[in-house]
């Protein structure tokens, strides 16, 4: 009797639950949107469910259409890096019509948690499975060796087999213009930047950050401080406001979401962005931001593996592919550093200009690129130093 | 690290540990009245997410709050409803409450996700409390929820030790057959502590979102906090008041990392620092299990128990 009682939240919890998601069948995605959620929680009962569930229903040997899935680290709604792959997963759609299906999987953890995720999606028939978090990387090579035939492509990878290639962008090159704006808006000279990881990904934009604004304003520092989440406001927010609280005026973000802006705008601070236009969260502080835009990369990817052209490859877009640009700036960036960050633009999309030119000096003063050398793709990917200007340390 | 940023770190604990000071005091009521609640992060998520839709829609917070606050209560009678009458296993209960809240709420946000709050609490500094140095900056510059949390700790605190009812809500928790004995009616005592303690979580819940993270980012909203305030009654051996020290305390771990970074301390990684906090919380839950340290803490005896009249 106790027993039985015992079990009775849990089944009425799991009745709810699943009256709930069938509450909607306008959003075709409803159920995987509520899955992860569920799976952190559970890690078990109910998303054994779904998955059987997905199993059963699915539309056997459906070969004409393309089914493409999308595995994220955070929520679609994070108003950033998850936000802009969605963008690119919905311009996919649109661009496809009947001939891809996609689905998105959220909050999905990195590490040894995501190799069952991605395997269920491999194994439910999808044919295309895009990873978009750096910490998929083995979990997505073991499973794409166990699975020839699905194509795998992992966001900021650097592993590939056979049929897993990774993709991302040199998005150094709007950081540096993001940089010049941080640069110029600086009155303390001290800029501050939420840094999730101490990755080569991101030591690469705090660095064209600082040369950026040491370019404009030469006695400007950039102190950075670790997070060690990519996406949780409350943390996020916090290391802005510690940043703030210790001097700085501007604050550069490698975060998912847009709480550091909102504490520059609460400081009467200003604020460089990632990921998407986040403007409206933080009106007044907002300079600029770096903004991806996945759609295109999606679609040549997606049409690639319809008519069999797909190869696995290392893909690093620039600026000219148009994978990402700097946002609109704010209103309070001044005309004349709109004008000279946009001649920079113009440089490098017409190839003329690289943000890693020497002659660049490491943080103890010494020279690590000559002057007019240009750092090569392989150092780039393996960036392990700070460039002068930066105060703080690669842990 | 200067003086100044020293304060300003304090002021930050405060506003931090504001959320997780509501919540851990809606554990402790209804854990004095015998019922262990472990849906705080749940709670705290429904209260959240329905506290911006409210506040986006009428343009005030604290309509947010107020939203917030009912949507918590509302979602947890389900609990007292499982608990009390159907006297079902509480841990069980209470975990079903986190999924369910967590799953509805993300449910309830689909349309404002990644969407700015407006209507975000304002800072309101008493006026003369606010010009006392270091003081007046770390307590009197902050919105007024950090006041009004004040404002029902001590009540709370006052209602427990002072009052005849605060003296029958003991007795239920430490002997419902007791208390039934004497004409306490204990399900009664029982709904209404653990209800009233979910809208004190929905209010931590409604904070979170006013005043602290930018928008609503489904279970990443609260990130479990609601975790850290169910270990935080026990730290505070079910005292209101040293709840809301111990509140603060975590708001100033939680800030701490930062804060040191920021002042170019890096002796101690900043991996560990961000670890402190739940290594707190999974320290306390142990000792929370362990029966025997439990009643030397301060524990309810009838913590976890269903009371069955029957049985007695």
């Amino acid at each position: 009797m106790k027993l039985r009682r015992s079990l009775l939240p849990l089944v009425v919890a799991a009745l709810i639950a699943a009256a709930c998601g069938g509450e909607d069948p306008a959003a075709p995605v409803g159920d995987e949107t509520d899955d992860p959620a569920a799976a952190e929680e559970t890690d078990g009962t109910e998303d054994g469910e779904a998955d059987a569930e997905a199993d059963g229903t699915e539309p056997e040997g459906d070969d004409d259409v393309l089914r493409v899935a999308f595995v994220y680290v955070g929520p679609v709604g994070d108003a950033g890096w998850t936000f802009r792959h969605d963008v690119g997963r919905q311009d996919l759609e649109d661009a496809l019509g009947d001939r891809v299906e996609t689905t998105f999987l959220e909050n999905v953890p990195e590490g040894a948690e995501s190799e069952r995720v991605f395997e269920d999606l491999a194994r439910q028939g999808n044919d295309l499975i895009f990873g978009t978090s750096f910490g998929y990387g083995d979990q997505m090579v073991a499973v794409s060796e166990q699975y020839p035939d699905v194509v795998f492509e992992h966001a900021t990878g650097y592993q590939t087999t056979d049929n897993l290639g990774t993709y991302f962008g040199a998005v150094e090159e709007s950081r540096y213009l993001e940089g010049m704006a941080a640069g110029a808006a600086t009155e303390s000279n001290q800029i501050g930047y939420v840094a999730a990881f101490p990755i080569p990904e991101v030591v690469r934009g705090i660095n064209a950050y600082t040369l950026g604004a040491r370019e404009v304003n030469p006695d400007a520092t950039v102190q950075v401080i670790w997070t060690s989440t990519w996406y949780d406001p409350e943390v996020e927010g916090q290391a802005a406001e510690s940043l703030l609280d210790a001097g700085a005026d501007v604050i550069g973000m490698h975060q998912d979401s847009p709480a550091p802006g909102q504490a520059a705008e609460a400081a009467d601070a200003y604020w460089t962005g990632y990921h998407s236009d986040m403007e409206e969260f933080a009106p007044n502080a907002w300079l600029t931001a770096s903004v991806w835009d996945w759609g295109p990369y999606y679609i040549s990817t997606a049409e690639s593996v319809l008519d069999g052209s797909w190869e696995s490859r290392e893909y690093y877009g620039d600026m000219a592919d148009g994978i990402f640009d700097v946002a609109p700036f704010g209103p309070s960036v001044a005309d004349e550093t709109q004008s000279e960050i946009e001649a920079r633009r113009q440089e490098i999309l017409a190839g003329d200009f690289a943000p890693f030119t020497g002659p660049i000096a490491d943080q103890d003063g010494d020279e690590r690129v000559a002057d007019g050398e240009s750092m090569d793709l392989g150092a780039l990917l393996s960036f392990d130093w700070f460039v002068e200007g930066v105060v703080g340390q690669i842990e | 690290m200067n003086e100044t940023v020293l304060v300003l770190t304090l002021a930050a604990a405060v506003s931090a540990g504001t959320p997780l000071a509501l919540a851990a005091l809606g554990a402790l009521l209804s854990e004095r009245a015998g019922v262990l609640n472990l849906g705080i992060e749940g709670i705290m998520l429904v209260g959240a997410v329905t506290a911006f839709l409210a506040a986006d829609a009428s343009g005030r917070p604290l309509v947010g709050l107020a939203a917030g606050v009912l949507a918590g209560a509302a979602f947890t009678s389900l609990h007292a409803f499982l608990s009390v009458t159907m006297r079902a296993n509480q841990i069980v209960s209470g975990l079903a409450l986190v999924i369910f809240g967590t799953g509805i709420a993300t449910f309830l946000g689909q349309s404002i996700e990644g969407r700015p709050l407006a209507a975000r609490l304002p800072r309101t500094s008493i006026v003369g409390l606010a010009d006392i140095p270091v003081l007046g900056r770390v307590l009197f510059s902050q919105d007024v929820v950090v006041y009004g949390t004040w404002v029902v700790i001590v009540l709370a605190a006052l209602y427990l030790t002072r009052t005849r009812t605060g003296l029958a809500l003991r007795s239920v928790g430490e002997s419902p057959a007791t208390a039934d004995a004497v004409g306490i009616r204990v399900a009664a005592m029982r709904y209404a502590h653990v209800i009233i303690g979910g809208g004190f979580a929905g209010a931590g819940g409604a904070y979170v979102i006013l005043a602290r993270v930018p928008a609503w980012a489904q279970a990443g909203t609260t990130n479990g906090i609601g975790w850290i305030a169910i270990a935080l009654v026990v730290f505070a051996s079910w005292r209101p008041l040293r709840a809301l020290a111990g509140a603060y305390l975590f708001g100033a771990a939680l800030r701490a990392n930062f804060a040191l970074q920021a002042a170019g301390i890096t002796a101690v990684p900043a991996e560990f620092l961000a670890m402190l906090p739940y290594v707190l919380t999974i320290v306390v839950l142990m000792v929370l299990s362990a029966t025997d340290t439990r009643s030397r803490l301060g524990a309810p005896a009838a913590l976890g128990a269903p009371f069955v009249r029957d049985e007695r």
